[in-house]
């Protein structure tokens, strides 16, 4: 029997749509690889074996009939636990929402649909994406496939850990500060986080709304085009949506980036990165000018400051974002209380983990009355400084490259007592959603003690075409082989 | 001493969209409870409010007839705060820069005209409305209302009574209803008016501390609210204590007012700027267009109607009341009533008749034109004036045309001499005593005669022809 779970979603969507091979047979593949790894990886927090055997039926049918079944026909897909999808749960991977069923479909969701996918269930994160590690997840404790005893990252890291256990084709992340990005960078697989606005936020349950992005977690980078093409686009119901066409993304994969300019900020490879890490990094970047890029060195001066912007605004806006959470329309409500004040007081604090109350605190704190100007506002500033920087690097490159994250995957619990420690493995990710850039993490090798490590391109706003162009050229040229991560 | 009072209006208008302010559901008022509800009113995980553009239109519209300026960048702020009939734990609406502000609205008291600053006009979203059973226990969540298009405008301390404060709701609910803005339906809740009252001694300039009432039903509610705090005040003061500075709402049944918040307690509600929108950007093109489409206000209007039609003012305040009366009372002219008889008409019997059916303007049958043709029969003498009244009963009865009236019913009027010589010969030879008296010098019986000539030709005689030959025929 083929191992159809190793394949690639374009070329499963080849195959399904010439006959080849049928949906149902594509999903059994997957259904039996996840029976089969998910004791060991812990990625999926629900798994809809029969719904997705319904889909992958339809997507046959359409195919039977001479119909169009879609540009994702038959592919398999995971979806982060914060996209809202009528069918399951929808939970955040908190106590909160245990049990919560939205009444509607995140447009992301209505759209892969459309396209053909083929829906296998959730798959875990931290609680409301917030974490690098996945381990403030309620519901479960997701393992890195490389190495068990090591985290996937996070907050994305059931989609990773789903990627690259071949237990999904496809998964959709979500990315704040580097949701995406590090949890592929750890787990070795390829993750794009798309400019702010480039795809809908409608019904991705809010973390930080100037911030969020959803975007795709692959296998190689025209499948994070194809997955980018099909989910992107202005929406009705997302005002902040950008109103610009949606290219088909896989038509900017050429494979020439000859006179393209890659800048590598000097604040990025300090002493502060592992002789190790910049080695790959350089290496991966080598390849590029080998294949006719103009490597030139820029600055980005105020990117010191990315992380305690980013935790001020981000805190800010999750303050009021997961306040709605109450227990007076939906999710968990405590049992025992004798006012209002009590339901909020009693069902916020029972239900909530660690991180999401000292954000919630945070956020509050900063927003307060005589503290909005010192702290909320001058983020504010802050944030637009750094956004400049990126303005004027951008007039020397049309690339900038960076580590994804400092180091490789950790071992559980080796950041969890600090959390400052853990904020900073997305240290080179943040600037990238406080500029609204595009960002996409590609594996880069294997470190010596076998952990994946990842090179990340940045763009301009919505270039995401010389985004995809340059990852695919290093892809294909970069002579690396990753290989399978070392699970059964 | 001798005090004055201080006094800020803040009122609340349901701005009347189809649809709410950030999602399609409809807005329709008395549907049933959470049926107007969609995830986004109902601030379900993972959505997003989109700003209803109408909204803008229709607060520009009111902003720019209010003289307000209008913010070419504005954008909407998230106000923090719990309460169960709040969708998200926070309100949509805007802070520092709203949509309009520095605006000026005249009103009309005792005939002198005072200028009140509108200090500003905001958009917000509307809350879920809450009701709980009577003694306690339970409560319950209405969420219709959530989301519903809401406009808040706040003036400056501008007034000194609670007269004008009064003056100052009609004119405002008067202007709203012109540019159809609003319903203004207090009891629907449609509009809701709250004033920040204090005194200070006459010919101070400092403020004195200022309490805010809240819960008030109507218009004359409001006034005599204000009127007792402005009492309760003067006599805190004069009795040497000091007015705390609190939330007090109107018991209307006792006629007082009572504490129902100290200030002290205030929220912080760590305002911030909404980032699931954008900015909201009226280009100089856009006000441009909403100022073009704005209708005559009333004070213009009521100016223009004293000017064009001759009209006094106190019939020209009266006939501009509302839009639709005046709409109405214009189209009959134009449709060839003469103008001063078409404002009796419409301000005596056909008032007359929808105040007592309890209709509005809006709901009469009779078409402006129906009754523009109405009086010009009466003026070209084919029926009497008389005779018109109760054309015009059936006329708002059916909606008929009042020349099919007059045929059916036979109430055509008699101009035909030769048949208003026969009544007159028969009520001559009928009443005797009464002609004997007429010839001896009683002129006053006159009037007895010519009644009961009207009364035999059933009101149809031409009173002009009916006198004429009466007196002729006495004369013999
Ligand atoms: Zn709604």
């Amino acid at each position: 029997m083929t191992a159809w779970h190793e394949k690639t979603a374009h070329e499963i969507r080849d195959l399904v749509r010439r006959g080849e091979v049928t949906a149902v047979e594509v999903t059994k593949s997957y259904l039996d690889r996840i029976a089969a790894v998910e004791s060991k990886v812990d990625a999926y927090t629900q798994v809809w074996s029969d719904y997705a055997l319904e889909q992958a039926a339809a997507v046959d049918g359409r195919v039977r009939r001479g119909e169009d079944p879609g540009q994702m026909a038959g592919v398999p897909i995971a979806l982060k636990e914060v996209l809202c999808t009528q069918h399951g749960f929808t939970t955040c991977a908190s106590k909160i929402l245990e049990g919560f069923r939205s009444p509607y479909d995140a447009t992301v969701v209505r759209k892969l649909a459309q396209a053909g996918a083929v829906f296998l269930g959730k798959v875990n994160m931290d609680e409301f994406a917030m974490g690098s590690s996945t381990e403030n997840s309620a519901i479960k404790t997701t393992r890195n496939p490389w190495n068990l005893r090591c985290v996937p990252g996070g907050s994305s890291g059931g989609s990773a850990a789903a990627v690259a256990a071949d237990m999904c084709a496809v998964s959709l992340g979500s990315d704040t500060g580097g949701s995406i990005r590090q949890p592929a960078c750890l787990c070795g697989c390829v993750g794009i986080k798309p400019t702010y606005g480039r795809v809908s936020r409608y019904g991705l349950v809010a973390f930080a709304s100037s911030l969020d992005q959803i975007g795709p977690l692959t296998k190689d980078v025209q499948d994070a085009a194809l997955t980018l093409s099909v989910i992107c686009g202005k929406d009705p119901l997302d005002a902040t949506s950008a109103d610009l066409p949606a290219p088909d993304f896989t038509q900017a994969l050429t494979g020439d980036i000859r006179g393209l300019r890659v800048g590598m900020p000097r604040e990025c490879f300090t002493e502060a990165l592992g002789p190790e890490m910049r080695e790959k990094v350089v290496t991966a970047i080598d390849v590029l000018r080998q294949q006719g890029a103009e490597v030139v060195e820029v600055s980005l001066p105020h990117s010191e400051y990315a992380i305690a912007v980013y935790y001020i605004i981000c805190t800010a806006e999750a303050s009021a974002n997961l306040a709605r959470f109450d227990g007076v329309r939906y999710g968990f409500r405590h049992p025992d209380v004798k006012d209002v004040r009590e339901m909020y007081v009693k069902s916020k604090s029972a239900a909530f983990g660690p991180e999401v109350k000292r954000r919630i605190m945070l956020g509050t704190y900063v927003l307060s009355s005589g503290y909005y100007d010192a702290y909320y506002l001058k983020a504010q500033k802050v944030r637009r400084l750094i956004k400049e920087d990126f303005d004027r690097a951008f007039e020397q490159c049309d690339i900038i490259a960076t580590p994804t994250s400092p180091t490789p995957a950790f071992e559980f619990g080796a950041k969890t007592a600090d959390p400052l420690e853990m904020y900073l493995s997305d240290i080179y990710t943040i600037s990238t959603n406080l500029a609204t850039l595009p960002g996409i993490s590609l594996p880069c090798g294997l470190c010596a003690s076998g952990l994946p490590a990842a090179i990340q391109l940045m763009a301009r706003p919505f270039d995401e075409a010389t985004l995809l162009r340059a990852a695919h050229c290093y892809e294909q040229n970069s002579g690396i082989q990753m290989g399978k991560p070392p699970i059964a | 001493m001798e005090y004055e009072a201080v006094i800020g209006m803040e009122v609340h208008v349901e701005i009347n969209t189809k649809s709410k302010i950030f999602c399609g559901c409809s807005t329709e008022f008395n549907a049933p409870p959470n049926t107007n509800v969609c995830p986004v009113c109902l601030g379900f995980p993972g959505v997003l409010p989109v700003l209803n553009r109408e909204m803008v239109n229709k607060s520009v519209a009111a902003g720019l007839a209010l003289n307000c300026r209008i913010s070419r960048w504005s954008k909407m702020d998230r106000k923090n705060y719990f309460y169960p009939d709040m969708a998200k734990n926070y309100q949509i609406s805007q802070y520092d820069l709203p949509l309009c502000f520095k605006g000026h609205l005249d009103i009309e008291v005792d005939g002198e005209i005072r200028r009140i600053g509108i200090t500003r006009a905001h958009m917000e979203e509307d809350t879920a409305r809450n009701t709980h059973t009577i003694g306690g226990g339970q409560s319950g969540v209405d969420f219709n209302r959530s989301g519903v298009p809401l406009l808040e405008i706040v003036t400056e301390p501008d007034l000194r009574s609670a007269k004008e404060a009064y003056a100052y709701l009609v004119t405002l609910k008067q202007i709203l209803q012109y540019l159809d803005v609003s319903d203004c339906n207090m009891e629907e809740g449609s509009l809701r008016a709250e004033a920040n009252i204090s005194v200070r001694p006459k010919g101070a300039t400092a403020f004195g501390a200022k309490t805010e009432v809240k819960n008030v039903a109507s218009f004359s509610g409001v006034q005599k609210a204000i009127e007792y705090e402005i009492a309760r005040q003067i006599q805190v003061l004069e009795e040497g204590g000091k007015v705390l500075q609190e939330t007090r709402g109107w018991d209307a049944d006792r006629g007082i007012t009572v504490t129902q918040r100290l200030k002290e307690s205030a929220h912080d509600y760590r305002y911030f700027p909404e980032p699931d929108l954008v900015p909201i950007v009226v280009d100089e093109a856009w006000e441009h267009r909403i100022r073009d489409r704005l209708p005559e206000l009333p004070m213009a209007r009521k100016k223009r109607f004293m000017e064009q039609y001759g009209l006094s003012a106190y019939d020209a305040m009266v006939l501009t009341a509302t839009r639709p009366l005046a709409d109405y009372y214009e189209a009959c002219v134009s449709a060839g009533a003469e103008s001063k008889k078409a404002a009796n008409w419409v301000m005596g019997d056909l008032q007359a008749l929808l105040t007592d059916g309890k209709m509005e303007i809006t709901q009469c049958r009779i078409a402006p034109a129906a009754l523009a043709a109405m009086i010009r029969m009466i003026e070209e003498g084919a029926i009497s004036g008389k005779i018109g009244k109760e054309v015009l009963a059936d006329m708002f009865e059916t909606g008929r045309e009042p020349q099919a009236i007059v045929e059916e019913k036979g109430l055509a009027q008699i101009s035909d001499e030769a048949a208003i010589e026969a009544i007159v010969a028969q009520v001559i030879s009928d009443n005797p005593a009464q002609v004997e008296q007429y010839k001896a010098g009683k002129e006053k019986v006159m009037g007895f005669l010519v009644g009961q000539v009207m009364k035999a030709s059933r009101g149809k005689a031409n009173p002009e022809l009916v006198n004429r030959i009466l007196r002729d025929a006495l004369k013999k």
